[in-house]
């Protein structure tokens, strides 16, 4: 028992590995029968929020009805770290499906493209590509992925009727930001939302600050990947910093400890809370959750100083994938499918199955009309050119321990500064394990 | 979890050996007799017990690795969250022992005198053992809601205000110890009840003879007498709650924020991380920690058991 303690990650990683492997060769298989074409199956794993999946169908189908010979099989995997873990090791053992979806930026780096993943920088759709969407799927002058689901912002998500009840305006510093808090909360009504029982909704405050920092210094990021800048100084620090203000000011709903995701974002919906400091991802789960008020939310970067650098931060999509493990016919079947998705058709699919958060990253793509109000905030900080990618998609440097941290801040466990040296220290050490140069 | 408990019994017989020196000298077996158990021994535990120190020397994705000497260790015993981690795994460890030890004992008494539904009592105080872990750890945060939670909810029906329980860093950890307690005591309980019925009739009639009282009924006889059991429990109770992962993961991830991490937890976050050498330099670690503490545990309390 104590041996098999120690080891518990192979025997369970080989456990999982053969069970995978033969789930796999079974419901292929007994596809393949079935398909009177003996047609090429691709399975597509993807992560299981709801911003995955309802396009990765819809893209599934879509493709399968224009090539009836091939079908394409949606798996599931947990998102997080948990499905962070998946990916890598089903990477590293050979043994990922035909095609994936998984994050890009930093992520994406840390899956180790050069020996896992297929270069697919000839593919024809390539140049169709938006420009901030490459390098985040690049290593060196190979592309290897392609743009999948839209982009969002991150920033602010805030409740339109409230803000008119109270006649507020859309702050642009965080001096109005707070000034419109306490007016929310001397009428009775919760100004920030947190719900730290989903640990990563905790890291907003920190990481939407980041357009802050770039306006104020743009060469910010690679000095942080050189780890020449730290996040314990100005004017990173500044983000750890309103997560405690935020917190030592009483503004946080009561139940901010207990409460999760959903319970947060119907919150908003209701206007029972007036800032949801958040992804703008998520406004298409309130297609499903609250589809009356998808349009009483509204979204602003989150503010900084200098109410004439205001902007937001943007994330990019997910990139889809192809592991080298993918061969022969299948290969050939991944690359027309990445192909698809990487064009306006295959946007136009995407949107049909989810609302989309913000622009697509490929040429010729429109949003549809009648996308949420939030999106429609979002598209005009994009169409002003207000916007940075955020800090993931600029740097490798992420550290794995950043929730908790900010929980911790954010709950009145930890000074700012404090957890801001805490997450540097943490970094440091991803960097370490990743053997990045200027951190030994 | 039987190798543990057998391994110093059969070496007990091993020090009165010299009375059957043929045992020694000649197995009844013939050796090839061993060889299959030995391969799985071999392929399953011992070559990843090396390769895992081995790994713990590396940066390591599972598939190439380069050597880094003792820089992981270096690293793990740096990250901050190791020092709560050690905290916490500790305390857990000696709460949820000394909790499974007491109360089990209690629940023994109480369950091998002479009341009524005796067997099944007994059935209902091991049913949560039998109960998933991972289940029992996603239903008890539904209960542990500090507004909408059923346990707060009754507490309020008698007036008491209950704690925020998982939320709040002062009683995350000693929430999850007392759900703990409650799906392990029923093993403790268990082995107790073992222990005491096997304890032969006569030493009570002849305590009775004497007028014995109950209480020292209970410290002269039963106490003593099931120390064989009490040891069982008491080692059980303390590895599992050294290595405690899966109930603590599942209530708080170590949260809120790095407040109820455990060894175990702050592991699994670096094998989550994607750092797996760094990782396994953390269970060479644990492996340490537990066989340090349990080791001389074991010897001192089989001692005085012999001395008995």
């Amino acid at each position: 028992m104590r041996f098999a303690k120690l080891c518990r990650p192979v025997p369970l990683l080989a456990a999982t590995v053969a069970c995978i492997l033969a789930l796999g060769a079974c419901s292929a298989g007994s596809l393949g029968s079935n398909d009177e074409g003996g047609g090429t199956t691709l399975n597509f794993l993807v992560d299981n929020s709801e911003g995955s999946t309802k396009p990765a169908q819809g893209l599934a189908e879509a493709f399968h009805a224009k090539n009836p010979n091939i079908t394409v099989q949606v798996q599931q995997r947990p998102g997080g770290a948990d499905g962070d873990n998946i990916v890598k090791t089903r990477l590293s053992t050979g043994e990922m499906t035909d095609v994936f979806l998984y994050n890009s930026g930093s992520l994406f780096q840390a899956l180790n493209p050069q020996k896992n993943l297929v270069p697919l920088t000839g593919e024809s759709w390539a140049n169709q590509v938006e420009d901030i969407f490459k390098p985040t799927v690049s290593v060196g002058n190979e592309l290897y992925g392609a743009p999948i689901t839209s982009s969002f912002g991150g920033g602010i998500l805030y409740n339109k009727k409230v803000y008119e009840k109270l006649g507020l305006q859309v702050p642009t510093t965080w001096t109005e930001f707070m000034a419109n808090n306490a007016k929310i909360k001397a009428a009775g009504i919760d100004p920030v939302i947190q719900s730290y029982q989903d640990t990563w909704t905790s890291q907003l405050l920190v990481l939407a600050d980041y357009h802050n920092i770039a306006a104020t210094d743009p060469g910010w990021a690679e000095k942080y990947t050189a780890g020449q800048v730290k996040y314990a100084q100005e004017p990173a620090v500044k983000g750890f910093q309103r997560l405690e203000e935020v917190h030592k000011a009483g503004y946080e709903n009561k139940d901010y400890r207990s409460i999760k995701f959903e319970k947060g974002i119907s919150l908003l919906a209701a206007g029972k809370g007036a800032h949801y400091p958040m992804l703008g991802v998520v406004v298409g789960n309130l297609a499903t959750s609250d589809p009356e008020h998808i349009n009483d939310v509204g979204f602003f970067g989150q503010p900084g100083d200098d109410a004439s650098k205001a902007g937001a931060t943007i994330w990019m999509p997910a990139g889809l994938y192809i592991p080298k493990s993918t061969e022969g016919a299948q290969l050939d079947a991944a690359k027309k499918f990445v192909a698809f998705v990487a064009s306006p058709e295959g946007c136009d699919v995407q949107s049909k199955a989810f609302p989309p958060s913000g622009p697509y990253m490929v040429k010729g793509c429109e949003l549809p009309a009648d996308v949420p109000a939030a999106v429609k905030d979002m598209v005009a900080y994009v169409k002003a050119g207000k916007i940075t990618p955020a800090l993931e998609f600029s740097s490798p440097v992420k550290g794995p321990a950043l929730e908790q941290i900010t929980v911790e801040v954010g709950s009145g466990l930890r000074s700012a500064p404090d957890g801001a040296a805490l997450y540097d220290k943490d970094v440091k050490k991803q960097a370490q394990q990743l053997g990045l140069r200027g951190w030994e | 979890m039987s190798t543990e408990v057998e391994a110093p019994t059969t070496g007990r017989p091993a020090t009165t050996a010299p009375a059957t020196p043929a045992r020694k000298r000649k197995s009844p077996y013939p050796y090839w007799f061993y060889l299959p158990a030995a391969v799985i021994f071999g392929v399953f535990f011992v070559v990843p017990t090396f390769s895992s120190f081995f790994f713990s020397l590396t940066r390591w994705d599972l598939t190439t690795y380069e050597f880094l000497g003792l820089d992981n260790y270096v690293a793990f015993f740096q990250e901050s969250a190791l020092i709560t981690g050690l905290k916490n795994t500790l305390i857990y460890a000696v709460v949820t022992c000394g909790l499974k030890v007491v109360l089990g004992m209690l629940l023994a008494l109480l369950l091998t005198s002479q009341i009524i539904a005796r067997g099944f009592l007994r059935s209902v105080v091991f049913f949560p053992v039998l109960v998933s872990t991972i289940g029992v750890g996603l239903t008890f945060p539904v209960l542990m809601d500090p507004s909408a939670g059923l346990i707060n909810k009754s507490l309020a029906l008698i007036g008491i205000n209950g704690p925020a329980w998982l939320v709040d860093p002062k009683f995350a950890l000693l929430s999850v110890a007392l759900v703990d307690v409650w799906k392990g005591v029923g093993l403790a309980t268990v082995i107790f009840i073992a222990g005491i019925v096997s304890i032969p009739r006569e030493y009570f009639e002849a305590s009775s003879v004497d007028g014995a009282s109950a209480f020292q009924r209970f410290w002269r006889i039963i106490l003593p007498l099931s120390r064989p059991a009490i040891t069982t429990v008491i080692v059980l109770a303390l590895i599992g709650g050294l290595r405690t992962f899966d109930l603590i993961w599942a209530m708080t991830r170590g949260g809120p924020g790095f407040t109820s991490d455990v060894i175990a937890s702050v592991i699994y976050k670096q094998y989550q991380a994607g750092f797996y050498g760094l990782s396994t330099a953390g269970n060479v670690v644990l492996f340490i920690l537990v066989t340090g503490i349990v080791f001389p545990l074991f010897h001192f309390l089989t001692r005085r058991e012999v001395d008995l």
